[in-house]
């Protein structure tokens, strides 16, 4: 479980994150939904310590992050997985080498064993055999899939997803959302997912908190979501047609 | 104003974060190695055209402003070493590979910065200065020396290639060359190479790892990264002149 208390952010004159209190419970697939710039990435970065709030508590577990110094962050760091919004893989090295870069970097373990994860790690995403490509040679969704390969290399008990099929076609972004999803629940892992994708809501949303211009301002599951009647959610969730006409039919 | 004092401070933070030890030395020793090869080795050919050319110009110059009889031959050859050695190889050869290195340095950490790259390594619990930069600094301390120490040889035989079309004999050059030699000269050449080397790697990947944005900053970076190196080895060319020979 990580919980976020009171957080609050501000960039410059800009109030980003405003009070910020949310649970996000282990096992489960988080969602964090809300529109573009209203402060999803910041709360991610602002939980992993990218981003220092101005003031509020994170705790992994009961662990109090915030008030951890440099080498306890990165102590706990080790147990987190992140997946960032492009993937973020090294365009340097190719696929096996960025799987196994963290491993070869933390773990106190063999090349071989490092490889042997790496494979295991490739094949829980469906990507067998292509060890040797570079990231410029694999398409939007292989990326992100060798990104999610990375972030479990480690056995992290915390995996943090922003935007983790945008710029996906529908078909591969579903895709990648049931991986996710599978992989929370087959290692028990807490993961946040950030998004504004209302397909992947309805597809995995466990546990649902909406920002509004960096507030929490609703939170559900996606039974609740889509009868609720809050005005600014309603705009979010049914600004697409398809979206309307379902609430309307059911 | 303000803002000059801000990134000279923000420098010296970075650097601070830099200069501590790698978390893997078998790590750190490969990526100093590629450092090496991206840095050193693949700007030895544009080092090795432009020396040849500018030691065969230097010399038909200096040919052509001593056309007085009286002024014996071999200050042709004597001119040339010293341009070379005092001010071109170290100096203007830096400049240029200020250019090359210095936009490569910051394109290359800036495109990982907006890429969220330098993000990933740091959540991986990677000291990402240390990790990128200090590798880049090395290889550039320890393999620019040799760049210029090519540079003036292959100056001084395009010189003598130089020496030719004017009129001047393989002998007059060669005593030129050799005449008077003060061996202080070369190493005050190479003390600017490894101070210029420092600011270059250093001073490029501060733009690039400060880069915010996207592609379009990147290059904003890699062209400030140029100027701002070229301008602080003038300042420290002229500050280490002022020491080493005055
Ligand atoms: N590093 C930063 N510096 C200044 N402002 C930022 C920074 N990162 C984000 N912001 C601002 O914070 C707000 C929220 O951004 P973000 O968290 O990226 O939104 P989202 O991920 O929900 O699209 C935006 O107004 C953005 O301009
Ligand atoms: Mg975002």
């Amino acid at each position: 479980m990580i919980s976020v208390k009171n957080i609050n952010k501000h960039f410059g004159d800009n109030h980003v994150l405003k009070d910020v209190s949310f649970e996000f419970e282990s096992g489960k697939t988080n969602l964090i939904i809300g529109e573009s710039g209203s402060g999803k990435t910041t709360l991610l970065k602002v939980m992993i310590g990218l981003h220092e709030s101005n003031s509020g508590e994170v705790d992994y577990d009961d662990r109090n992050f915030t008030g951890m110094n440099f080498n306890q962050r990165k102590m706990l760091r080790k147990e987190i997985g992140m997946l960032f919004q492009g993937g973020a893989l090294f365009d340097y090295m190719n696929v096996e080498e960025n799987i196994i870069f963290p491993l070869k970097m933390f773990a106190e373990q063999s090349e071989e064993e490092n490889l042997e994860r790496a494979n295991f790690c490739l094949k829980r995403v469906n990507l067998e055999n292509t060890n040797l490509l570079l990231p410029s040679e694999l398409s939007g969704g292989m990326k992100k899939r060798v990104a999610i390969a990375r972030a479990i290399a480690m056995n992290p008990k915390y995996l943090l997803c922003d935007e983790p099929n945008s710029g996906l076609d529908p078909k591969t972004a579903i895709l990648i959302d049931n991986l996710i999803q599978e992989i929370t629940q087959e290692y028990n892992i807490t993961t946040i997912v950030n998004s504004h994708d209302m397909n992947s809501v309805m597809e995995i949303g466990d546990k649902i908190a909406f920002i509004y211009q960096g507030e929490v301002w609703w939170t559900g599951n996606k039974d609740e979501l889509i009868r609720s009647e809050n005005q600014e959610l309603k705009d979010f969730v049914f600004a697409s047609k398809l979206f309307k006409r379902l609430r309307q039919t059911s | 104003m303000y803002r000059i004092l801000k990134n000279i401070g923000e420098y010296f933070l970075m650097m601070r974060r830099v200069f501590s030890l790698p978390e893997k030395k078998g790590v750190f020793l490969r990526q100093t190695v590629l450092e090496i090869e991206k840095i050193g080795l693949k700007s030895l050919g544009i080092v090795i055209i432009i020396s040849l050319f500018v030691g065969a110009v230097v010399t038909i110059q200096t040919a052509f402003n001593i056309m007085n009889p009286l002024l014996p031959k071999y200050l042709i050859g004597l001119a040339t070493r010293d341009s070379l050695i005092l001010e071109f190889s170290p100096t203007m050869l830096c400049l240029i590979l200020a250019g090359k290195v210095g936009s490569n340095v910051a394109s290359e950490i800036g495109s990982m910065r907006v890429t969220e790259q330098i993000d990933a390594l740091e959540i991986m619990g990677v000291n990402s200065a240390n990790f990128l930069i200090l590798p880049k600094i090395i290889a550039a301390i320890f393999f620019f020396p040799f760049l210029v120490i090519i540079s003036m040889s292959i100056g001084m035989f395009g010189g003598w290639l130089g020496s030719i079309s004017v009129d001047v004999t393989t002998a007059d050059f060669l005593y030129g060359l050799k005449y008077q030699f003060n061996p202080f000269y070369v190493t005050y050449a190479l003390t600017k190479t490894i101070v210029f080397a420092f600011i270059i790697t250093s001073v490029s990947s501060f733009y690039g790892y400060t880069t915010k944005g996207g592609a379009l900053e990147v290059g904003v970076s890699s062209t400030r990264a140029v100027v701002y190196s070229s301008i602080v080895v003038l300042i420290f060319n002229f500050i280490l002149t002022q020491l080493l020979l005055a």
